[in-house]
C-alpha cells in the first residue's frame, strides 16, 4: 500500500513539474556545457548536481576549478549567491515538520523552482502532502542532474537553436505570479516583491541586488504586518496559508 | 583537469555544504515541535509572493532598457505569457507558447 501511494503521488505531481523539467533540462545542459569545457567530465556534472543542486550556485561554481583559488572565497561567493534561500524555509516549517524522514531531502533540495511549486500547488485529493512534496522536490532535482549529464556528454553540440529556450524558467515564475494575483489575495506583499527587486537592481546592479532587496521585503513585511492582517481580515486580501 | 582529483571533489563538497547551509538555516532557528513565533508564520505566508515577485525580476536581470533591442523580446513574451495565462489559465500552454514566442524573437526578429 506504502508504494502504491508514491506511485500516486508521482503521477500527480509530474504535470506541475513539466515546466521545470523544460526549463532544468537546459540550464542544466548549460552547466554540464561549461564544466567540460574546464576538463571535467559528465560523471563530475552528475556528482556535482548531485550533492549541490543550485543553478545559479553551480554556474558561479565553474569559476572556482582554477590554481590558486581560496576556500575563503569559495565560502563567502557561494553563500551570497545562495543567500535568498535562507528565508524561504520559513514558509515551510510546518510542511516539512510532517515530512517524517523526508525532512532533511526536502530541505536540501528546496531550489527557487521547487520552492515556488511547494507553495502555490495544491495538494490533489486523494494523494499524501508528504509524498507529493517529496514527488515534485526529487522530479525536479532528476531533470537538473540529466541536464546536466546531457550537456557535459553532448559538450557544444546542440541538435538544434535553443538561445532562449531558458526562458521557460521566467515564464514559470510569471505564471505562478499571475495565478496568485487572479486568486485575490497576497497582492500587497507580491508588490513590495517586485518593486523592492526593480528598486534595487536599479540601485545595487544585477549581481548584488538580492541581499538587499530580500532585506527590504523583510522589512516592508514586518512593518506593514498590521495592515496586511486588517486587509486580510476583511476579506480583500487574505495572507492564510 | 585544472586542479586535483583531491580538490576538486573538495570544492564541491565545500560548495554543497554551503549551499545546504542557506536552506536549513531557517529549519535550525525554529526546529521541529518547537513553538513557531506569530511573526515567523506571517512572513512564512506572506513570503511566497513577495520572493516569486523578486524571482521574476531576477531572471529578467540582465535586460538593458538603454541599449537595443531595450529588452523589447522580454517585455513582448513576458506580456503574452500574462494576457494568455488570463485568457486561458493553462500553466503549460502559457509557458510554451512564451518561451516559443522569445526564442522567436531573439533569434529571427531582434537580432
Amino acid at each position: 500500500m506504502k508504494k502504491k501511494g508514491y506511485v500516486r503521488a508521482f503521477k500527480a505531481a509530474f504535470p506541475y513539474t513539466i515546466p521545470v523539467l523544460t526549463g532544468y533540462l537546459f540550464i542544466g545542459f548549460a552547466f554540464g556545457v561549461m564544466f567540460q569545457e574546464k576538463g571535467y567530465n559528465f560523471l563530475w556534472a552528475i556528482f556535482m548536481s548531485v550533492v549541490v543542486y543550485a543553478g545559479s550556485g553551480q554556474y558561479l561554481a565553474v569559476n572556482f576549478f582554477v590554481p590558486g583559488i581560496r576556500f575563503v572565497d569559495v565560502i563567502f561567493m557561494t553563500f551570497m549567491v545562495n543567500v535568498r534561500h535562507i528565508f524561504y524555509g520559513l514558509s515551510l516549517l510546518e510542511r516539512f515538520g510532517r515530512a517524517g524522514k523526508k525532512r532533511a531531502y526536502m530541505i536540501f533540495s528546496l531550489t527557487d523552482e521547487t520552492y515556488s511549486l511547494l507553495c502555490t500547488t495544491k495538494i490533489p485529493e486523494g494523494v499524501a502532502e508528504d509524498k507529493f512534496l517529496f514527488a515534485i522536490a526529487l522530479l525536479d532535482h532528476l531533470y537538473w542532474i540529466a541536464g546536466s549529464a546531457i550537456g557535459a556528454i553532448a559538450g557544444a553540440v546542440i541538435p538544434f537553436n535553443a538561445q532562449g529556450i531558458d526562458f521557460a524558467m521566467t515564464a514559470l515564475f510569471i505564471v505562478i505570479f499571475t495565478e496568485q494575483w487572479l486568486a485575490g489575495g497576497k497582492r500587497i506583499p507580491a508588490v513590495i516583491g517586485v518593486v523592492s527587486a526593480v528598486l534595487f537592481r536599479i540601485l545595487c546592479g544585477s549581481d548584488n541586488f538580492v541581499l538587499p532587496s530580500m532585506i527590504c521585503i523583510m522589512i516592508c513585511l514586518v512593518s506593514s504586518r498590521k495592515y496586511i492582517e486588517k486587509n486580510s481580515e476583511k476579506g480583500e486580501d487574505t495572507y492564510a496559508a | 583537469m585544472p586542479l586535483s582529483t583531491g580538490k576538486s571533489l573538495l570544492i564541491i563538497a565545500v560548495v554543497s555544504v554551503v549551499t545546504f547551509l542557506t536552506r536549513v538555516i531557517p529549519f535550525l532557528l525554529f526546529p521541529k515541535g518547537k513553538e513557531i513565533p506569530p511573526l515567523i508564520k506571517y512572513l512564512g505566508a506572506v513570503l511566497p509572493p513577495a520572493v516569486i515577485g523578486m524571482l521574476v525580476i531576477y531572471c529578467l536581470k540582465s535586460v538593458n532598457l538603454f541599449v537595443y533591442p531595450h529588452a523589447a523580446p522580454e517585455l513582448i513574451a513576458a506580456a503574452v505569457v500574462v494576457i494568455l495565462h488570463i485568457w486561458k489559465r493553462n500553466n503549460l500552454l502559457s509557458i510554451g507558447v512564451g518561451t516559443v514566442l522569445y526564442m522567436f524573437l531573439i533569434q529571427q526578429v531582434f537580432i
